[in-house]
């Protein structure tokens, strides 16, 4: 291990963000980055460990301590190349991954200060880079090979973009009018601006990749008809669009959206413009959020920037046991979003015109863990009490969509509904490989990118072998 | 692709569309819809799919101007395209011999019923269709369903033309009369179908209905269109759109269908008045 730091170098240099008073009413983004002599700051902060850990922490393997090596010395396009050896969506994973649970957590730092801001630095790589323009960098030549890529979200653009640098032939097949997948239709302006992720397609799309959106695999075109139109191998990127309901009295109210509604009314559809976008969304003065997750923490900050007073996400478990990323729940108390932990929803009261007026919730008490490791929420008897709301969004996850599995044949699925597939993303089918949300649970952008990796090298490796046959 | 090949007035402010989208005529089966969007800034609806012409590679869509989008898409010519249009979604409809099928149209519905009337025909029922409408200025589809049934039956709201009153009372007389129904195909305003649910529900006569409610992506994803059938609920976009009748909560899809009343009033005002509004 490299020498003791100092106690400055203990702490890292703060990331700017819109003073919470600003940021409740717009959807602007919250987090401002670094501007260059804090990335170098930040970056000189980092002792180069010899066996770095962090490395081991990133689900895409990126050499962060020479990315960062490069900031430190200035050298940013340097940075930006070496993070995309690894991650061609780094302007979205510097925003949106859990660094405090991956390369962040295994920071040497970590144990007696402030970890390395590995995430804010990638970020000001990526975004050093937007702003000077892109680089292309040189493709692998043509093997000739065809690739379908179903679903444009992270798994999709990754495997996309990866197999394209290999020299095949990818075309991505997205549902919606618009690529991104969660990017665009889940995870809102303010922690995510559109023109990034726009411009990330735009990189992929520069890669050689084609994106024809509008086409619903299991509708449009089957994944037999991909194969039937010539392509070599089909990779599932399709995520998780089925939205998850509670089944409990009145969820079916008015004024009770899922997650999924809720944010893709205001992500993709721009409703937060209305009327000036022609999609209407409801705002509601007292909100009730369930869940804590990532997309609690969304539509929580959302309702409140849609005009919401008093807004409380409830959850059953504790803070503890929250899935949402650390910042995020710092950013949403910060607004003046309420956390109500140890709590459920039981049942939602409505008004003669189908409305919803009140939510009745059951308080909860932990017991011994489950098989998540969390510790279990158990109902205390007798404890309901009701709270006056105007909107309701039930945010407790979302499963595959089954279009999929039910129209390909052979097309194994467990119990969750997830693609089963082995450690490479290999499916049941021949010729067939999936990765995110749609095979695995972890539920994270980067881990989606990170097995979808692992898929298009196997991808690869399938045609390679196919090639030499 | 998308291109409009043509449009024709069926009726007051009901248009029909024929448009160029190969790969959605080749899936297509009578039941299912498309999404559209027709500009930048606009809403996805869903659309039935009327008709299909693989060989043409054309669908065929119809449209009643009832709110912003449907306005805007009135305003498209032919060679004019579709900017965004997805599908064919939705579970395709039961199609079998089930011996005599009463098929019902309500209004715009009639442009659902027909695909639905075409393929049952097909199959070797005997189809008696009752299409009905506010007036006759607004009756679509006549002359095809009249070719595609064994009986037709026409009624009119203020009595203009056929039957003056409403489609449950041909249903009823029918009832009535013994004749003997195996089948009922409901597809029309959510009043209608809880009509003509309440009318066959006595006498035990299996019946259909294809359900309208709002809906966003239309692929499953966001629950906008959940229904209760059953007791269950069911997202109408993929489990649907076509439910038991006898099953459906038609309350809660009425409830349901008004929740953005304002919202659409807000969006054909002047936009002066919009921005005092927000």
């Amino acid at each position: 291990m490299a020498a003791k730091p100092s106690e400055k170098l203990l702490r890292r240099v703060p990331v700017r963000r819109l003073p919470p008073e600003v940021r409740r009413r717009t959807f602007d983004e919250v987090s401002l980055g670094y501007n260059e002599e804090e990335a170098i700051a930040e970056a000189g902060r980092c002792l180069k460990c010899p066996s770095p850990f962090c490395i081991k922490g990133c689900p895409v393997e990126i050499e962060i301590p020479a990315f960062i090596e490069c900031i430190k010395k200035g050298d940013f396009s340097g940075a930006i190349a070496k993070l995309k050896e690894k991650n061609n969506l780094p302007g979205i994973c510097g925003r949106v991954c859990p660094q405090e649970l991956q390369c962040e957590a295994e920071c040497i730092f970590g144990k007696r200060g402030a970890p390395i801001a590995i995430g804010a630095l990638e970020r000001f790589a990526a975004d050093y880079e937007l702003k000077k323009g892109v680089e292309i960098p040189e493709k692998a030549k043509s093997t000739g090979k065809r690739v379908a890529v179903v679903g444009s979200g992270p798994a999709g653009l990754t495997a996309a973009g990866d197999l394209a640098k290999l020299g095949h032939d990818i075309t991505i097949f997205e549902a919606l009018h618009l690529p991104g997948g969660v990017l665009v239709y889940g995870i809102p302006e303010f922690r995510l601006p559109k023109s990034i992720v726009k411009a990330e397609v735009e990189y992929v799309r520069r890669l050689g990749v084609e994106v024809k959106t509008n086409v619903i695999i299991g509708r449009t075109l089957t994944v037999e008809d991909l194969f039937e139109s010539g392509c070599d191998a089909v990779f599932i990127g399709s995520g998780a669009g089925s939205p998850w309901f509670m089944r409990v009295p009145g969820e079916n109210l008015n004024g009770i959206y899922s997650a999924n509604e809720f944010l893709t009314r205001c992500n993709l559809m721009k409703a937060y413009a209305f009327p000036e976008y022609d999609t209407p969304v409801h705002s509601g003065k007292r909100v009730a959020v369930i869940g804590g997750g990532n997309a609690a923490m969304d539509a929580a900050r959302t309702a409140l920037r849609l005009g919401g007073e008093e807004i409380r996400i409830i959850y059953r478990r504790s803070r503890d046991e929250m899935p949402a990323r650390a910042e995020e729940v710092r950013n949403a108390e910060e607004e003046g979003v309420t956390l109500e932990l140890l709590a459920n929803p039981t049942r939602y009261l409505g008004s003669k015109e189908g409305w919803v007026e009140r939510v009745e919730c059951l308080k909860m008490e932990l017991g011994s863990p489950d098989e998540s490791g969390r510790r279990r929420p158990v109902p205390m008897k007798g404890s309901e009490y009701l709270t006056p709301i105007d909107l309701g969004v039930v945010a407790i996850g979302a499963g595959p969509n089954p279009l999929i599995a039910q129209t390909t044949e052979g097309l194994k699925v467990g119990d969750d509904e997830r693609f089963i597939v082995d450690e490479q993303g290999k499916t049941s089918r021949d010729r067939i490989w999936a990765a995110g949300d749609v095979a695995s649970p972890e539920g994270t952008v980067i881990h989606a990118m990170g097995n979808a990796k692992k898929a298009a090298l196997a991808i690869h490796n399938h045609l390679a072998k196919r090639a030499s046959a | 692709m998308n291109e409009i090949t043509e449009v024709k007035e069926l009726a007051q402010s009901i248009k029909m569309f024929k448009v160029r989208a190969p790969e959605i005529a080749k899936k297509h089966k009578p039941g299912q819809f498309v999404i559209l969007r027709v500009h930048e800034k606009g809403e996805r609806i869903p659309l039935t799919i009327a008709d299909a012409d693989s060989k043409e590679g054309t669908i065929m869509l119809i449209s009643q101007e009832v709110g912003k989008t449907t306005k805007m898409l009135g305003q498209l010519r032919r060679a004019d395209k579709i900017p965004d249009l997805v599908g064919p979604l939705g579970k395709p409809s039961e199609v079998e011999r089930f011996g005599q099928v009463v098929i019902i149209g309500g209004g715009v519905g009639t442009a659902v019923a027909y695909p639905d009337a075409r393929a049952l025909k097909k199959a070797g029922n005997r189809l008696i269709s009752i299409v009905g409408a506010r007036s006759k200025d607004l009756l679509i589809l006549e002359e095809e369903m009249k070719k595609t049934s064994d009986e037709l039956y026409v009624t009119t709201d203020d009595g203009s033309k056929g039957h003056h009153g409403f489609v449950t009372d041909v249903l009823k007389e029918l009832i009535d009369r013994q004749v003997e129904i195996d089948r009922v195909v409901a597809i029309g305003p959510a009043i209608m179908m809880k009509a003509v649910a309440n009318i066959t529900r006595p006498h035990r006569i299996k019946t259909v209905v294809n359900l309208n409610p709002i809906m966003v992506d239309g692929t499953g994803m966001c629950g906008a269109c959940r229904v209760s059938v059953g007791g269950q609920t069911k997202f109408a976009c993929v489990d649907g759109p076509a439910f038991d009748g006898h099953e459906v909560d038609f309350d809660l899809l009425m409830a349901r269908l008004r929740t953005y009343m304002e919202q659409e009033k807000i969006a054909m005002q002047p936009p002066k008045t919009n921005q005092a509004g927000r």
